[in-house]
């Protein structure tokens, strides 16, 4: 049925020697827009990008391969993203149904994300009718579980994740071409998860690590967030920035790119106080974009080697 | 029922044609998807025309994007009760609308015996007509 939508199907059967153009089917597909925007706008992540490339074209190759009637089962792009928190899951997830639906391997190509929430309910027979509504929401495109070991709670025997794994597993399994399922979590507590459920490891065929950013990496991210909010760093700032990340690295809770858009959105704050301190003096377009260094440097990252966060006496 | 062989009942959309393929009812409920209509599934086994009221199968599905959802609970339904009549159901929530749009009978008993005439003497020799469906001779869930 799905097979109705998708417009290579209509055509008739090529003979054995007709030439087919790879490169023709690239353009066509629009996939290489998505792909350059995704080398564009993520920065790092080089396993991931490898893993992206090649399944866009194992599902291009496939179409090909469908001119020929060379038919393959379709194969299972189910995902687990690990990592550490702010390396992009999220992101990438999104990204992800965006390619799918190009290379016409979803049909509507939306991203449903849910946590344990929405799919667990909360007294016996309501588990299965929630996370079904979810599955069904979620059909023609990517259904995002963040966070999908607390779906498996091993000390509490009568804990209803349970149930809904097993319908999960079941979707999976049965209607891989209606939607694709991507796990997201921590690489460790992922790992036990898994362990405790073999079956659900078995079923994702693509397991992508997300690795750390460097510092380098997490100034370039810090630039283009800025860039999206119409600011910039002065010369300055740029280095006391890069200096505040390598510090901020050594810390606790240190959360990658969500550590920056923080450190980021608190430059802001100081930018705003020290423009409003010197009202008397008339300020231009470049004042208001700027961030300068007296912005970063006032972080106590730098004067105390402390969080931000953290509460004043060093209790 | 006599322009109507074989004794089908004939509620809703489409219920003149040949029974849908599932490729056919894919393709309606993506029209009413389409439209942002909310979909349902219904299943009686009262063939009365005037029984407009069925049994609802699960909640209705809110917020669908692809058919697959729908026809999945319509085969769950047809696998729960594969000889009742299951009919999927749109419903529009447009101010001024607000009730079902669109109405087609997925699933059908194999064996429909139709219905009679009864004939009922009212005050002064007058004649009561009305239509009695064989099916409900018989207790809820055992006339088919």
């Amino acid at each position: 049925m799905s097979d109705t939508d998708n417009s290579s199907s209509t055509q008739a059967v090529l003979a054995d020697d007709a030439p087919v153009n790879l490169e023709a089917e690239f353009e066509a597909s629009n996939v290489k827009e998505v792909l350059d925007k995704l080398d564009r706008e993520l920065i790092g992540l080089k396993p991931v990008k490898t893993r992206i490339r090649e399944i866009a074209a194992l599902l291009l190759v496939d179409r090909l391969r469908k001119q020929f009637a060379l038919t393959s089962e379709t194969p299972t792009l189910h995902m687990n993203f690990t990592g550490n928190p702010g390396t992009g899951k999220t992101t990438v997830a999104m990204r992800m149904a965006e390619i799918l639906h190009r290379l016409g391997y979803v049909r509507e190509g939306h991203l449903v994300s849910v946590t344990r929430d929405d799919l667990v309910g909360q007294y016996i027979g309501h588990t299965a009718p929630k996370t079904k509504e979810v599955i069904k929401k979620a059909m023609g495109g990517v259904l995002f579980i963040d966070e999908a070991y607390y779906l498996y709670k091993p000390e509490n025997e009568r804990d209803y994740g349970a149930e809904s794994i097993e319908i999960l597993l079941q979707v999976m399994e049965n209607n891989r071409d209606d939607l694709v399922v991507i796990l997201a979590g921590y690489k460790d507590r992922m790992d036990k998860f898994f362990h405790s459920n073999p079956g659900m490891r078995s079923r994702i065929a693509h397991h992508i690590d997300f690795p750390d950013y460097s510092a380098e990496e997490l100034l370039h991210i810090a630039k283009l967030m800025l860039a999206t909010q119409n600011y910039r760093f002065s010369p300055d700032a740029e280095k006391a920035f890069f200096e505040y990340i390598t510090l901020r690295m050594k810390l606790a809770h240190f959360a990658n790119a969500r550590s920056v858009r923080n450190a980021l959105d608190r430059a802001r704050l100081r930018q705003a106080n020290r423009l409003f301190a010197n009202a008397s003096k008339s300020l231009s377009k470049a004042d208001l974009i700027t961030i300068e260094a007296e912005d970063i440097l006032a972080s106590r990252v730098f004067i105390e080697g402390k969080l931000d966060g953290e509460p004043e006496s060093g209790q | 029922m006599m322009t109507n062989q074989g004794n089908r009942i004939t509620q809703g959309q489409f219920s003149f044609l040949p029974d849908l393929t599932d490729a056919q009812i894919t393709a309606q409920i993506k029209y009413a998807l389409g439209k942002g209509w909310a979909l349902s599934v219904e299943y009686t086994d009262d063939p009365h025309p005037r029984n407009t009221y069925w049994e609802m199968f699960g909640n209705p599905m809110f917020d669908l994007k692809d058919p697959a959802g729908i026809l999945m609970e319509v085969n769950n339904c047809r696998k729960t009760f594969p000889n009742h009549y299951v009919r999927v159901s749109a419903f529009s929530a447009v101010r001024g609308v607000e009730s079902v749009t669109m109405s087609f009978i997925v699933n059908r008993p194999k064996k429909e015996p139709g219905f009679g005439l009864v004939r009922q003497e009212a005050d002064g020799r007058q004649m009561r007509y009305t239509v009695h469906s064989y099916a409900t001779d018989k207790p809820e869930g055992e006339r088919y």
